[in-house]
């Protein structure tokens, strides 16, 4: 008996050692920091993923029975025509995202060298960004109404009022509408982060290209370009992850209707309105499997862009140096 | 410099210039109609155009009722309270894992690393669908407290800022610290924490903006409208019979804005910042 006390109390005695020692406290810490966010990551992202994988295998409400179905629900997503059509409305989004990195990009250029007022143009511009969601869908759908914000601007320019499309209601031109409004909030925030990257450029790499002779247009070419060349292509395919689940400006402006029902409010109305969990969530994995496709692209995109990286800028250094060889000489033969 | 290049380097700095004024234009012009409409009595916003200046710039009628009648005074009081606790619980939530993270070698790090990495994948906004039945489940919906707790969730980017941060602080004041004796904790809350600040208001500006703004999940789980309205769903009023009077409806969207345009001049050069900083792994 007492033989074993003792055992029990060394042993004791050692787990409170190993307590005290640096290691224990470390483990302790670790435990103790992680605990929270792994909880939270676990019962908000990991479980509900794991749940919705299960829903989409059964026909099921919130509330009620629920009924294991098979692969039937993944193929209605298919074979309903609201849903995967909706898919096809995510092209204006793409294009959309295109136009906005154009602009942000020239404006983030512009904006970059000395210009007068220049963070009040960065301001104006990068303000629509926080604003909120639901004050952008009042926004815009008092601006696009007829006779409103957007016709008078455009009567002023001598359009007539006749000649002007019902911006939101018009199929030819409303999804249209709704691109300019996500482009509109957005493009000042991308042009922040262009300007951010283009100012941690070397400045003496500029004050160099000027000196021997290279205009702004080259400088863009040669120096910008290659400088940011990360984030721009980080930005596109971004882009084109957020354009399959624009969401947003429909949802807040027109409701999904009119035939502006993207594929997240056709999913949303599935979901909540309509009730139809199972389908619903097949449809979210089915988009998912789609993200996880794109952005294998995107790694496999970026390895082999910067396998060739290397090659390509070791390319662009010899061009430029070229380029500015030859301005000089001419500078040098006038 | 030739008269043309003279003339040529003229008209470039005009279309600079014109773009700038132009985009500058577009950005504001939908924010500025809706101010012009919001000091409108209704008489004259049904008789004059949207775009001609109201009769008195003193008429904050159309603020008083659409303060009221959206029960915004409720909304800015429910949005403060999940400002600020979102904030707090957030940023310790955040500063430790990317402690931990940061300084300890364990196995699973690479892992977890991982694990959050790949949970900015998965969009948000489907995954409501789920997560709504086990907030239903967890007795969470119409709760203020089952909102914040969601909401303080994962918040990728923000560890992603510390981390980068804890990179730049050297590991020597942690080894220095602990031959005084200190324990990890103290490390991380007296030396580490205060250090991090710059870190700390960067997130705290990027979350704050998102949380203050958050309509989507604050719709779904707080259904109760009267009691938990926020800012962003307070709006939800003028869906509806009141959907045509946009003199009162824009005066409720300017309030709305007002709390983010004065963050936005006060904070000006931290935002842009963080943005700058927030991409890069984002």
């Amino acid at each position: 008996m007492a033989a074993q006390a003792n055992t029990l109390g060394t042993q004791k005695k050692g787990f409170l050692q190993l307590l005290r020692s640096r290691k224990g406290q470390q483990a302790i810490i670790i435990v103790a920091f992680m605990i929270v966010p792994l909880a939270l990551l676990f019962t908000f992202t990991y479980l509900p993923f794991g749940e919705m994988v299960g829903y989409s295998f059964m026909k099921m409400k919130y509330i009620g029975d629920r009924k294991f179905v098979g692969w039937k629900n993944y193929a209605s997503v298919f074979s309903r025509k609201d849903c995967f059509s909706a898919l096809k409305l995510s092209l204006y989004y793409m294009g959309g995202s295109v136009v906005q990195l154009v602009l942000a990009l020239y404006l983030a250029t512009v904006l970059s060298f000395k210009v007068k007022g220049g963070n009040i143009f960065k301001g104006f511009m990068f303000f629509p960004y926080l604003i909120n969601g639901i004050a952008i869908g009042f926004i815009f759908k008092f601006f696009y109404t007829r006779g409103f914000v957007f016709d008078t601007v455009l009567q002023w320019c001598g359009f007539e009022l006749d000649n002007l499309p019902y911006w939101l209601k018009d199929q030819s031109i409303n999804n249209i509408s709704l691109v300019g409004t996500s482009v509109w909030r957005y493009f000042g925030q991308n042009m922040v982060l262009f300007i951010g990257a283009i100012m941690s450029v070397d400045s003496e790499l500029y004050e160099a290209a000027m000196l021997d002779g290279a205009n702004k247009f080259q400088q863009f070419i040669y120096i910008i370009l290659p400088s940011i060349k990360t984030i721009v292509t980080l930005n596109v395919i971004l882009s084109i992850t957020g354009s399959l689940s624009a969401f947003e400006p429909p949802f807040v402006i027109t409701d999904g209707a009119n035939g502006t029902g993207t594929y997240f409010i056709v999913m949303h109305q599935i979901a909540h309105t309509q009730q139809k969990v199972g389908l619903a969530s097949a449809m979210a994995v089915v988009l998912l499997l789609i993200i996880f496709a794109a952005t294998i692209l995107q790694k496999l995109f970026f390895k082999y862009v910067f396998k060739n990286a290397e090659d390509e800028d070791f390319n662009a250094t010899k061009r430029r140096d070229r380029q500015l060889a030859k301005l000089a000489a001419r500078k040098a033969g006038r | 410099m030739t008269a043309l290049q003279k003339i040529g380097k003229y008209i470039v700095g005009f279309l600079k210039y014109f773009s700038l004024v132009f985009f500058a234009f577009v950005a504001v012009l939908p924010i500025v109609s809706c101010v012009i409409t919001a000091f409108k009595t209704e008489t004259e916003y049904a008789q004059t155009n949207v775009m001609e200046m109201p009769a008195s710039w003193l008429n904050f009628q159309n603020f008083v009722d659409a303060f009221q009648r959206a029960n915004m005074g409720r909304a800015f009081v429910n949005s403060t309270i999940v400002l600020v606790s979102v904030l707090v619980v957030s940023v310790l939530i955040g500063t430790s894992l990317a402690y931990v993270l940061n300084r300890f070698q364990f196995p699973g790090n690479g892992i977890i690393r991982s694990l959050f990495l790949f949970a900015t994948l998965l969009p948000g906004v489907a995954m409501q669908i789920a997560v709504y039945e086990i907030m239903f489940k967890l007795g969470l919906i119409n709760s203020l407290v089952g909102y914040i707790i969601m909401m303080c969730g994962t918040d990728v980017i923000a560890i992603y800022i510390y981390i980068q941060f804890f990179e730049n602080i050297s590991v020597s004041l942690d080894e220095s610290a602990i031959i005084d004796g200190a324990s990890y904790f103290k490390i991380y809350y007296k030396i580490l924490l205060p250090l991090l600040k710059p870190a700390i208001v960067t997130a705290c500006i990027l979350k704050g903006v998102g949380t203050y703004n958050e309509y989507y999940c604050a719709n779904l789980y707080l259904q109760n409208k009267k009691l938990y309205p926020t800012v962003a769903t307070s709006l939800y009023t003028f869906v509806g019979p009141l959907g045509s009077q946009y003199n009162l409806i824009c005066a409720g969207v300017i309030i709305s804005l007002l709390p983010a345009l004065i963050v936005f001049i006060l904070f000006q050069k931290q935002i842009y910042s963080g943005m700058t900083a927030g991409s890069v792994k984002g």
